[in-house]
């Protein structure tokens, strides 16, 4: 057997390789085709991050340190950053969850015609990825001080959405124009997911006497929570790591960690390197975790939606 | 089931709302440059301005550059993963999903430092790439990677790239005709639909353009955005056309394949 499969790989070697079984000689070239790409992720992704994580601990003079770390939870702005970050990404990837749901809700079961299905997917494909500087540049116009809307309002009902103290170019703001790429992600994820929901489902449940209200709470609910979670961490990650939008949106008025990344790669702001690096390593290990979960419930989730 | 109804319509009507109005006013604020009229004053004038011409030439070849590197990546890896890898497909489809852990803007960041001089043995650079177009390339196929390999990946899952291949090795098929002519064709809607999204993608790119310093749409809108009232509206305009016309293009080719997209944002 052992002479059969040398003979084999030998034969194989700079031709087509045979359809049997692959040797443990053959294994070798198995590897090949995939070190471009593995290649191609060590130079461009592993490297980049490893070297983020290990200038985390370098202090001014290329010395060992935990100081860059400990900034990170003792110095005020970048407390507030990560704070900031933080509540814009959780309150867009919650609000985007629950308004996408009902949106795909009301496409997928709600009994609207057939066609605007397709227009709502195709319009969400579209939207989630209508974002950066152009949609800055739309909400400025539908929101900022010369608005459509901020002027509709003011000329229909006399109302000032600036009497308030509210203005476009704050957290609130913010979160209303990544709101704009959140819930179409939402809808494109939850649409199939809704559809695999069996009718069979439902019929079993109103065969057995239960209400509608019971066969959402109990079946239909507890089968979507892994995707729906799933995905609000994914719009949760979509937010966080948003620079684009925040950048030309506000320049650098709104204290995001993006955005203080990115003035400490233009210059350095924080007059330390190593401060910038631990600066991304935080998000990388708060987006670490993110899909860790993300990946979990995504094997929940696919346990029922066949 | 009445009421059911109308909540639908409603929620209906809301998320409408919020995706038009934006694009209404977009829209409308383009057309006000000159006092008390509606013109095209704003296109114009955007449309004359060489710059403009020159940032969306200089996007359109990194989008060129980029969907050839990444269609050279990840097609061939992708096909050899299924027909003699699987073991590997998770810890190639991992690779993929890394943008989402790892934001553009930390990759950026990490990458300028390591190739702008920080990969140091004995205290000289071995490998300087900031002055080429290099990173922003680079960094443009990890942005594609997760859409194109997920697009491969569902293309090569409809067809059954073993029994192909054999098939055509048994009939003597050498690889260029393997390639080209059995796995290609059949996975043309699956690359195409790649093919649009990362077009899409980088046209719009902002954080790597901007931080490596290299000229592209993005940077440009975001320029005349801090300069001028009107004309970065109707480029924002333009911007949304362009983005409608490749995802539209990508779900009418793609018609009936569930498709999941994101962005880089």
């Amino acid at each position: 057997m052992g002479i059969t499969n040398k003979t084999l790989t030998a034969q194989s070697k700079g031709d087509a390789p045979t359809a049997r079984p692959p040797s443990k000689e053959a294994s070798v070239i198995n590897w090949l085709p995939l070190v471009p790409f593995f290649l191609f992720a060590t130079m461009f992704l592993f490297l980049p991050s490893i070297s983020i994580f290990i200038r985390s601990f370098e202090s001014v003079d290329g010395g060992f340190t935990f100081d860059n770390i400990i900034a990170l939870f003792t110095v005020r702005d970048f407390i507030n950053a990560y704070k900031t970050s933080l509540s814009i990404s959780v309150i867009t990837a919650l609000g985007g969850a629950v308004f996408g749901f009902l949106l795909a809700y009301a496409v997928i079961l709600g009994g609207l015609p057939k066609g605007l299905r397709t227009f709502m997917t195709t319009f969400s494909g579209v939207a989630s990825n209508f974002a950066g500087v152009p949609l800055a540049f739309a909400f400025i116009a539908t929101m900022g001080n010369a608005g459509l809307v901020t002027r509709w309002l003011e000329n229909a009902f006399g109302f000032d959405i600036h009497a308030g103290g509210f203005t476009i170019y704050s957290i609130t703001g913010l979160s209303i124009v990544y709101m704009y790429f959140q819930f179409p992600l939402m809808v494109l994820i939850m649409a199939p997911a809704l559809d695999g929901l069996h009718q069979e489902w439902n019929e079993a449940c109103a065969n057995l006497g239960g209400t509608n209200w019971q066969y959402w709470r109990y079946i239909a609910f507890p089968i979507l929570l892994p995707s729906l979670l799933g995905t609000a961490i994914l719009l949760f990650g979509n937010a966080f790591g948003a620079y684009a939008t925040a950048y030309a949106f506000s320049g650098s008025f709104i204290n995001l960690v993006p955005i203080l990344i990115g003035a400490q790669m233009q210059g350095d702001v924080l007059f330390n390197p190593g401060l910038g690096n631990a600066l991304a390593l935080g998000m990388i290990v708060i987006m670490s975790f993110s899909m860790i979960g993300y990946i979990s419930l995504q094997r929940r989730a696919a346990r029922w939606l066949r | 089931m009445k009421t059911k109804n109308i909540w639908a319509w409603i929620i209906l009507m809301i998320g409408l709302a919020y995706f038009f109005l934006p694009l209404l006013a977009t829209f409308e604020f383009s057309l006000k440059m000159i006092k008390d009229s509606y013109t095209f004053e704003a296109y114009r004038v955007a449309f004359t301005d060489p710059q403009f011409f020159r940032s969306f030439g200089y996007s359109f070849f990194w989008a060129l550059l980029t969907i050839v590197f990444s269609l050279l990546l990840v097609v061939p890896t992708a096909y050899w993963v299924h027909w003699r890898m699987p073991k590997m497909r998770p810890w190639v489809e991992f690779v993929t999903l890394m943008p989402f852990v790892v934001p553009a803007v930390v990759l950026v960041f990490g990458m300028s430092r390591l190739y702008g001089g920080g990969l140091k043995v004995f205290g000289t650079p071995i490998l300087v790439l900031t002055g080429t177009p290099i990173l922003l390339v680079a960094g443009y196929v990890v942005l594609s990677l997760p859409y194109m390999f997920r697009a491969v990946d569902t293309g090569l899952r409809a067809i059954d790239v073993r029994t192909l291949t054999e098939c055509a090795l048994s009939l003597g098929a050498g690889w260029r005709v393997i390639i080209t002519q059995i796995i290609f064709p059949n996975l043309r809607t699956a690359i195409l639909s790649g093919v649009f999204l990362t077009f899409a993608i980088v046209m719009g790119e902002f954080t790597f353009a901007s931080l490596l310093y290299w000229p592209a749409f993005g940077p440009y809108m975001e320029e005349i955005g801090a300069m001028r009232a009107y004309t970065p509206q109707a480029m924002a305009v333009v911007s949304f056309l362009l983005t409608w016309g490749s995802i539209g293009l990508m779900q009418w080719i793609g018609r009936g394949s569930v498709q999941e997209v994101t962005a880089a944002h």
